[in-house]
């Protein structure tokens, strides 16, 4: 598994005009990784993906992927990765299997091996009763399961989705994530998962890179960029029983605490603002003086605010940076 | 998988397109036009059209068929002859209507791809981007060809049954080569729909588009081209010859940049033998000339610049789609 990782990007750029879509872009995922692209609408992840395929010129720097350069041999790349464009389309009027056999085709398999492979994917992503359906009948889900056959038809090596959960129903997600999950263990690919939505892919992603206004931000496994939010003041959501005076004089001694407040919709719930995660003293000053402790909770440990914290110091950067 | 190893070769045989990407698009676009409602309705239009103004010249021809019976490529007749005033020749109906052809198969080429959002998958599969394009005109000249020689060859058969007259071996060629003529005339409408198909991004405009510049190049045209000609080169009340000549000339050489009147010429060239020249003719220079027939190699040879005009403005917009679409960003 060691030396060539399978998307590797140097100073990766794209300009369009006087706007740079992706700046400086240095990326690297290895050989049967799951990486999660973050970012909201128009950070510049599908211009990226783009380049990584070959099918848009980067303006500066370089992208290999398999080892390949795909703006020397995009045809290579393209036959070694998988892609799952935003918004996948298929032709409405033919019906799911036909859509994969012209990707078979295109692919240049033969026939029979074709059919095969096609058979088992439908399987695969629960479609074998609506294969022979047209596609212009098939809900949203499906259409994105197809979608993931059909990047696997060529039996790719890397595998680049985005956008795979946008506008699909709970339980289409759910039947989604699945999917990619089994693929990632099944087959050992590398995947690459752009999307808006980290709540829904974070689960699935070994490492995940936030990108905003073209920059990474950050990057590392999940826990690991929850982490180095918690670095600093925090604010801790205590709830608790008890006459509020107690409680504030409870609170007040705990060393660490600058100030408190009590939340306006939740007489219960307190605010308390410390300079670091000093939860274990809160606990316990409050348990032996006799209140009941009901929740105790460090809000910014929620995903949202990970990912809102991220962005905003990514659009504050970059905003200093123009 | 082996990591290291993907840097000299690749992990696994990969197998290499047996075919090349722009049959495999043809082919899936061939099969989507003969399945389509359009190519039902347009063969229908087109057959009909055709067969009623054959029907109705060999009906004419029969008539007089006794004092005809000398007239060289009477079976030509068929197909240039207006049976009525106001039932029109084989020949201009299908050089009206044809165009439509050309532009029903290709104002949604590229276009009906993205709104479907099927292109970037297409693009993102092992084939070269231009495939895409060559793939779709290709299949689109194909259906054109096949509804070109369906069709002449039915209304050559009706009007060997009514007519009675087996054509020759000639008549044959001059029939071959018009239709030959007539694809490339086709695809010329074919290429400056998918022109419109790459540049526009709704099929409703690229049709619309591809449509009025049909009617303008083929109804219009004549009224335009005197307007031009006219503001150009005037013709006073008392002209003198020259003017006259002058005015001609340019409308000729005006005339010359349509498609439209570079078939009409050709046609005329090719499926009427008497025909000797095209464009004007002095009094002088016809005075005392033995009415006779061109052989077929003099009639191509008047033909032939015509035909060469057709094909580079066939190439021309064929290319122009080509560059557009190959900057063209693939992301909407």
């Amino acid at each position: 598994m060691a030396g060539q990782p399978a998307i590797r990007t140097r100073a990766l750029t794209k300009r369009y005009g006087e706007f740079t879509a992706v700046n400086n872009l240095d990326l690297e995922v290895s050989h049967g990784e799951i990486f999660g692209l973050l970012g909201p609408n128009g950070a510049g992840k599908t211009t990226t993906i783009l380049m990584l395929l070959g099918l848009s010129e980067p303006s500066e720097g370089q992208a290999e992927v398999v080892g390949l350069d795909p703006a020397r041999s995009p045809l290579e790349v393209k036959r070694r990765v998988g892609y799952l464009p935003d918004n996948v389309g298929f032709y409405a009027s033919l019906t799911g299997r036909e859509n994969l056999r012209y990707t078979a085709r295109l692919n240049g398999l033969e026939r029979e091996e074709g059919e095969a492979r096609i058979e088992a994917l439908l399987d695969q992503a629960g479609l074998s009763d609506a294969g022979d359906s047209r596609v212009d009948t098939y809900s949203r889900g499906m259409r994105q399961r197809l979608g993931i056959a059909d990047t696997l038809v060529k039996e790719p090596d890397v595998i680049i989705l985005d956008e795979p959960t946008v506008a699909i129903d709970p339980e289409g997600v759910a039947e989604v994530l699945t999917l990619i999950r089994s693929l990632a263990r099944d087959r050992g690919v590398t995947l690459l998962l752009a999307s808006h939505l980290l709540h829904q892919v974070q689960s699935v992603c070994d490492r995940v890179g936030i990108f905003v206004a073209g920059r990474m931000v950050a990057e590392g496994p999940m826990r690991e960029l929850a982490d180095r939010l918690a670095e600093g003041p925090v604010t801790i959501e205590v709830g608790v029983e008890g006459e509020a005076a107690d409680i504030e004089r409870v609170l007040g001694s705990v060393t660490g605490v600058d100030r408190m407040e009590r939340d306006d919709r939740d007489a219960r719930l307190w605010l308390v603002r410390a300079d670091r995660d000093i939860r274990e003293a809160i606990a316990r000053a409050l348990v032996s003086e006799g209140l009941a402790l009901r929740q105790l909770r460090r809000s910014g440990d929620e995903l949202d605010e990970i990912y809102r914290r991220y962005f905003q110091e990514g659009e504050a950067e970059s905003g200093r940076s123009r | 998988m082996a990591g290291a190893a993907s840097e000299l070769a690749p992990t696994k045989p990969f197998p290499r397109p047996r075919r090349a990407g722009w049959r495999v698009v043809a082919a899936k676009e061939l099969a989507d036009h003969l399945l389509s409602v359009r190519f039902l309705v347009l063969l229908v239009l087109v057959g009909l059209a055709a067969a009623g103004s054959v029907y109705a010249a060999a009906g004419g021809i029969r008539d007089v068929a006794p004092q005809a019976s000398e007239t060289p490529a009477l079976f030509l007749r068929l197909f240039t002859v207006a049976p009525e005033e106001r039932v029109p020749s084989f020949l201009s109906m299908v050089g009206f209507l044809a165009p439509l052809l050309g532009i029903a198969f290709g104002f949604d080429a590229v276009n009906g791809e993205r709104s479907q959002g099927t292109l970037p998958r297409l693009v993102s599969q092992p084939i070269h981007r231009d495939d895409v394009v060559n793939g779709k005109f290709a299949a689109g000249i194909i259906v054109i060809g096949m509804i070109l020689v369906g069709l002449t060859v039915l209304v050559a058969g009706l009007g060997l049954l009514r007519l009675g007259i087996v054509p020759t071996a000639v008549e044959v060629w001059r029939l071959l080569l018009w239709l030959a003529v007539t694809v490339v005339y086709v695809s010329f409408w074919l290429g400056l729909a998918t022109l419109c198909s790459v540049a526009l991004r709704r099929a409703a405009t690229s049709a619309l588009v591809a449509i009025a510049a049909w009617l303008v190049l083929t109804l219009f045209a004549g009224l335009l081209l005197g307007l031009v000609t006219d503001a150009i080169a005037p013709v006073p009340e008392q002209p003198t010859a020259d003017q006259i000549i002058r005015n001609a000339r340019l409308e000729q050489q005006i005339g010359r940049l349509s498609p439209s009147i570079l078939y009409e010429e050709a046609t005329i060239a090719l499926l009427n033998p008497e025909v000797r020249t095209i464009g004007f003719l002095l009094p002088q220079q016809i005075d005392r000339a033995v009415p006779g027939t061109l052989s077929l190699d003099q009639s191509l040879l008047l033909a032939w610049p015509q035909t060469v005009g057709l094909v580079a403005l066939t190439i021309l917009c064929f290319a122009g789609a080509y560059i557009l679409f190959m900057r063209q960003e693939i992301r909407a």
